[in-house]
């Protein structure tokens, strides 16, 4: 039920405010979309979509964050393998 | 698919899995509230990929499920009328009354319809002025703007013959209520990505420091999920019991403050009745008092309470995450997609459903060995 899909906003209409609408793209399907709720979005910006309305916009700049969690993890975990090596010299 | 199928990437879940292990000293009970989570988890069997002292279990948060009885009865009973056009989401159309369901309504020649979205609904009120177009008006915070949408557009456009069949449910209500009960299980959650989308997760702090439990804010794909759980475990391992935030790229702080507006412009928080659950105060949505002429059952008679029907449903249990679909006695033989007793099998989201659709009849992953 809360199914919500990224697309990409490949035009946005005339009407303003809470009749904004777009086409969005979902993996080359397009759809008329309700853009009210993302007055920010623009066109190339990608767009969370949940029955007929973009919710959110996508921040490109957090979406790589569940692979950089895990390469820092991964250098933390280093460092700490790393310290308790030289303590134990 | 740019955006989803980054995050299916079989190796980094696998490095995911190995970080949670090393992470893990002690048995630790999570439970996803989210019906689209607990889908993706059954589907792409993330929780066999989880230590074995890692439990997560199956939330409330499916509202095809949660919708009390006498709503689907009363839904039937305004489609079954001859001036009604009835729109629902698919899922709805299968969920079991006390002795139909919308789908039986459908067959025997009413007019009832499957819609996308509530826009579509009002396209067709707007179309056919003679006819009374109701919408079942069903989810949680992800869907209440949408709906939201449709009725002010409809008050404003004077749209007079468009009505909604109102049942919407809050997570944070539900959550309390899973936590305040004697039977609880739950050490740590993660919270539905999408409803924070839309809510921000202010409101997740005060249950976090009442009820002593981290929540972490997750998305829906199977990294996200990992992701969540690696952070739910280690403030548990750490003692910490914060609110933190997985799904960064589309949950802000504050969640989406336009879509908040039109809410509550149009709806106002009323006690709801949780199906398999019971009462819950302050646990749904209603129409405001401006938007009450578009209120289904003030115009076809309000829905009135019939018991929850004695079957063998242990819907209660499973979403309360007390029991597993697959400890259900009717699970697979007596219950299935096919012939549902309960909510659960019904919907994709249901926890029943994807149990059964992707570990079969017997709801049990096959044991490690054996062939197929």
């Amino acid at each position: 039920m809360c199914l919500a899909v990224p697309g990409k906003i490949l035009s946005i209409g005339e009407p303003e405010g809470l009749w904004r609408t777009g086409r969005v793209s979902f993996g080359g399907i397009v759809k008329d979309v309700n853009l009210a709720y993302v007055p920010e979005a623009a066109i190339g910006d990608y767009v969370i979509v949940h029955v007929g309305f973009a919710i959110s916009r996508l921040d490109e700049a957090e979406a790589n964050r569940v692979f950089d969690y895990l390469h820092e993890m991964g250098e933390l975990a280093e460092l700490n393998v790393g310290s308790a090596v030289e303590d134990r010299v | 698919m740019k955006y989803i199928d980054e995050y299916r990437d079989g190796e980094t879940a696998r490095q995911y899995a190995l970080a949670i292990a090393r992470l893990t000293t002690r048995p630790w009970t999570i439970m996803e509230v989210c019906g689209g989570q607990t889908h993706a988890i059954v589907k792409f069997g993330i929780d066999q990929l989880l230590p074995p002292e890692i439990t997560l279990i199956h939330g409330p948060g499916c509202p095809v499920c949660v919708t009390p009885v006498e709503l689907i009865d009363k839904a039937v009973e305004i489609a079954e009328r001859p001036e009604v056009i009835f729109c629902s989401f698919g899922d709805m159309l299968r969920v079991p009354g006390t002795e139909k369901d919308l789908f039986m309504v459908k067959a025997a020649g009413g007019d009832v319809r499957m819609v996308y979205s509530p826009l579509d609904a009002l396209k067709i009120a707007r179309e056919t002025p003679e006819k009374q177009v109701v919408f079942f008006a069903v989810g949680f915070e992800t869907t209440a703007p949408a709906n939201a949408m449709a009725v002010y557009q409809a008050h404003h456009q004077g749209i007079e013959n468009f009505s909604l069949l109102v049942s919407h449910v809050l997570v944070p209500p539900a959550m309390e209520a899973i936590l305040s009960s004697p039977l609880n299980r739950v050490q740590g959650f993660l919270a539905a990505g999408h409803v924070c989308v839309v809510m921000g997760y202010a409101e997740y702090e005060p249950i976090a420091r009442r009820y002593r439990v981290p929540i972490v804010v997750t998305g829906f794909e199977p990294l996200d999920i990992l992701q969540g759980v690696y952070m739910c475990v280690k403030q548990l391992e750490e003692g910490r019991t914060d609110v933190e935030n997985q799904y960064t790229r589309s949950v802000r702080p504050e969640g989406n403050q336009a879509a908040q507006q039109l809410m509550r412009e149009v709806f106002r928080v009323v006690p709801r009745r949780w199906r398999g659950v019971g009462d819950i105060a302050r646990s749904g949505l209603g129409l405001a008092d401006a938007y009450a002429h578009h209120d289904a059952e003030r115009r076809f008679g309000a829905a009135t309470h019939t018991a929850e029907d004695a079957s063998e449903c242990i819907s209660g249990l499973v979403l309360q995450g007390v029991k597993k679909p697959h400890e259900c006695p009717a699970f697979g033989t007596r219950c299935t997609p096919e012939h549902p007793i309960g909510a659960p099998m019904v919907s994709s989201e249901g926890a029943c459903a994807a149990y059964y659709r992707y570990r079969g009849a017997y709801g049990a992953v096959p044991a490690a060995g054996t062939s197929g």
